[in-house]
């Protein structure tokens, strides 16, 4: 018996073609960025360790921190937020979540989060924008709670000062459900 | 120690005296089983608000107790509540939350659906000669009546009208849509969170004042002076709660905004909203710009619909039972359709500010529920009570039960329903 190899099937591919990218090889290494990067770095560690006082020390006075709902949105001011902190929010969230009168503050699960993954979105003159990744583990009254988000931080840099100039936190869940916390992402 | 304890004799109603249940209603899974199939699968279950599906073929998804439904308007203008199950082998017919479509495709075998159910399509058809008739494999329609804008569903076709059910919750209903101040009512998004609690918690929750200056103190605290005032119903005599019948009930906590339309000038605008007031005063008279501002807070009150939503001052609050000690809570903000970009913007950061999972109330309120589930689970049969203000509960000449807004009134009502419903001639 003799057998034929059959005719190789051209794989069907009408995908687009893709867009040229930059793989901008070298960013994470340009000094702005790792400034940045450490700065966020910091940001994490004072918020796992519920420092709110200093943590909002490292925010422009024009910042914002923002957790949208919809997964795409872009203009936060004309849609619902989970967060959507200027300065005078996020000095009032601050006193709420360290004078003791909030029972989900008080009780708020031990944190612990992970920030990886970054990439520079834009270098400017004095402003370094970065997306990344973050996992955070929560623990409280014997249950552990994981929350994924893609961050996007913009920083503000001038001389040896940097500071977080806008921050947005867009949950893998955010327009599902995401449990009540007393803690800041 | 002497523990007064309820009595199981009368079986489910039993469990509720009119002053206090037991704790076993939060945490007995046969309960759980049950209350779905009496309550919520006979009765009207609030599923969306019009505003959410504006056009002919929109839609969106919901539940009627656990059961899934994709709510649309059709062609017609009419509201269809089709069970989210496909005739053929049970799968979803929709997986997108929200959005337009015309008609539901089964994404396992192509059956397809018109936006009134019907099954239009079945994709190689001859095996199905003389074995079905597409007429007869309609996905599982609900029945459906609307009132104001709040579309209901009920899987029940003899029970009585949707508008007989609401009674006199009819009027509050009506009294909360005049906050969009000329403007029809819009939903302009919403949050959602699951807490660790039984269903009943959060419906307690709603008209229970006596909680607020206590778990929401940090967030009293946040908020200026003249909103922090307007709230401070505590030792108000004219903040009251009314009994409505049929578990409704309402919380009143600002009596001079119970009826947004009723303006004698006397009230000072907030000065938070002057950015509002004077950009509005640029090209409407002080009259509308008065009856806007006036209605930013939304209503003056918060009223509960048994069993699953209520109107909460400015948002609606949904509930929806996952398992005896699991719901999920929606907040959806409201805005005014058509209204002014900017008083619609500041709706939103108003809702911010205490609503969602990481707003200045909700946060604390999902906390206190988990604790009561917590708790509620030592001595299942020692009693939940429901008793404050039994001593000055008065009956108002429209003939409802009436005490202060602190009091329990509202939760007796509710808890009158379900016993109602539950008792084992129902």
């Amino acid at each position: 018996m003799t057998t034929e190899a059959p005719e190789e099937a051209e794989a069907i591919d009408n995908r687009p073609a893709r867009e040229p990218f930059d793989l901008g090889l070298g960013n994470l290494s340009d000094p702005r960025v790792v400034r940045a990067i450490e700065l966020i770095w910091l940001e994490a560690q004072l918020l796992d360790d519920k420092d709110y006082e200093v943590w909002q020390t490292l925010y422009t006075e024009d910042a914002k921190y923002v957790i949208p709902v919809e997964p795409n949105v872009a203009d936060f001011e004309s849609s619902l937020n989970m967060v959507y902190d200027d300065a005078r929010m996020r000095h009032m969230r601050v006193t709420r979540l360290v004078q003791g009168y909030s029972m989900s503050a008080v009780a708020a699960a031990r944190t612990s989060r992970t920030i990886s993954r970054f990439t520079v979105q834009e270098i400017t003159e004095n402003t370094v924008t970065l997306r990344s990744a973050q996992v955070l583990v929560g623990f409280k009254r014997d249950k552990f709670q994981m929350l994924g988000a893609d961050l996007t931080h913009r920083i503000k840099i001038a001389g040896d000062d940097a500071r977080i100039d806008l921050k947005v936190i867009r949950l893998v869940n955010s327009d599902s459900a995401v449990n009540a916390s007393g803690f800041l992402l | 120690m002497t523990v007064p304890t309820t009595d199981r004799s009368g079986g489910f109603a039993g469990l509720a005296a009119d002053d206090r249940v037991a704790a076993r209603l939060y945490t007995d899974p046969e309960i759980f089983d049950w209350e779905m199939e009496k309550i919520f699968y006979s009765t009207w279950v609030w599923v969306a608000h019009e505003s959410e599906i504006p056009d002919a073929g929109s839609f969106k998804m919901a539940h009627v107790g656990l059961q899934p439904v994709v709510v649309n308007r059709d062609r017609k203008g009419n509201f269809n509540v089709l069970l989210n199950r496909c005739r053929h082998r049970g799968a979803s017919v929709c997986e997108v939350p929200k959005g337009k479509a015309n008609g539901f495709t089964c994404a396992y075998h192509s059956w397809s659906y018109s936006l009134e159910g019907n099954l239009r399509g079945i994709p190689y058809p001859d095996g199905y000669e003389g074995v079905i008739e597409k007429k007869d494999l309609s996905l599982q329609k609900l029945r459906v009546e609307s009132y104001n804008g709040l579309i209901f569903a009920t899987f029940k076709t003899d029970i009585e009208p949707l508008e007989e059910f609401l009674g006199d919750a009819k009027i509050w209903i009506d009294r909360f849509m005049k906050q969009g101040a000329g403007f029809p009512v819009k939903v302009q998004g919403e949050h959602k969170f699951r807490f660790g609690g039984n269903w009943k918690i959060q419906l307690e929750n709603t008209t229970d004042g006596y909680h607020f200056p206590i778990v929401h103190r940090s967030w009293m605290a946040s908020v200026d002076a003249e909103t922090a005032d307007m709230l401070s119903f505590m030792t108000d005599e004219k903040a009251v709660t009314h009994a409505l019948g049929n578990g409704h009930s309402v919380a009143v906590m600002v009596p001079e905004h119970v009826d947004l339309e009723e303006d004698d000038g006397s009230e000072e605008l907030q000065e938070r909203f002057r950015h509002i007031i004077d950009e509005l005063s640029e090209t409407m008279p002080q009259e509308q710009v008065r009856r806007i501002v006036r209605t930013m807070h939304g209503a003056g009150y918060n009223l509960n619909l048994f069993p699953n939503l209520s109107l909460s001052m400015s948002f609606f609050r949904v509930l929806r039972p996952i398992s005896v000690n699991e719901t999920e809570i929606q907040h959806m903000a409201l805005g005014l359709d058509g209204g002014p970009e900017s008083v619609n913007r500041e709706r939103l950061r108003i809702h911010e500010h205490f609503q969602g999972p990481f707003g200045f109330g909700t946060s604390d309120d999902s906390e206190a529920w988990d604790r009561v589930q917590r708790g509620a689970v030592a001595n299942p049969d020692m009693p939940i009570l429901v008793n404050r203000g039994l001593g000055r509960e008065e009956t108002v000449e429209e003939g409802w039960k009436t005490s202060h807004v602190t009091d329990e009134t509202g939760m007796r009502e509710s808890y009158a329903m379900w016993k109602r419903m539950m008792s084992d001639d129902n």
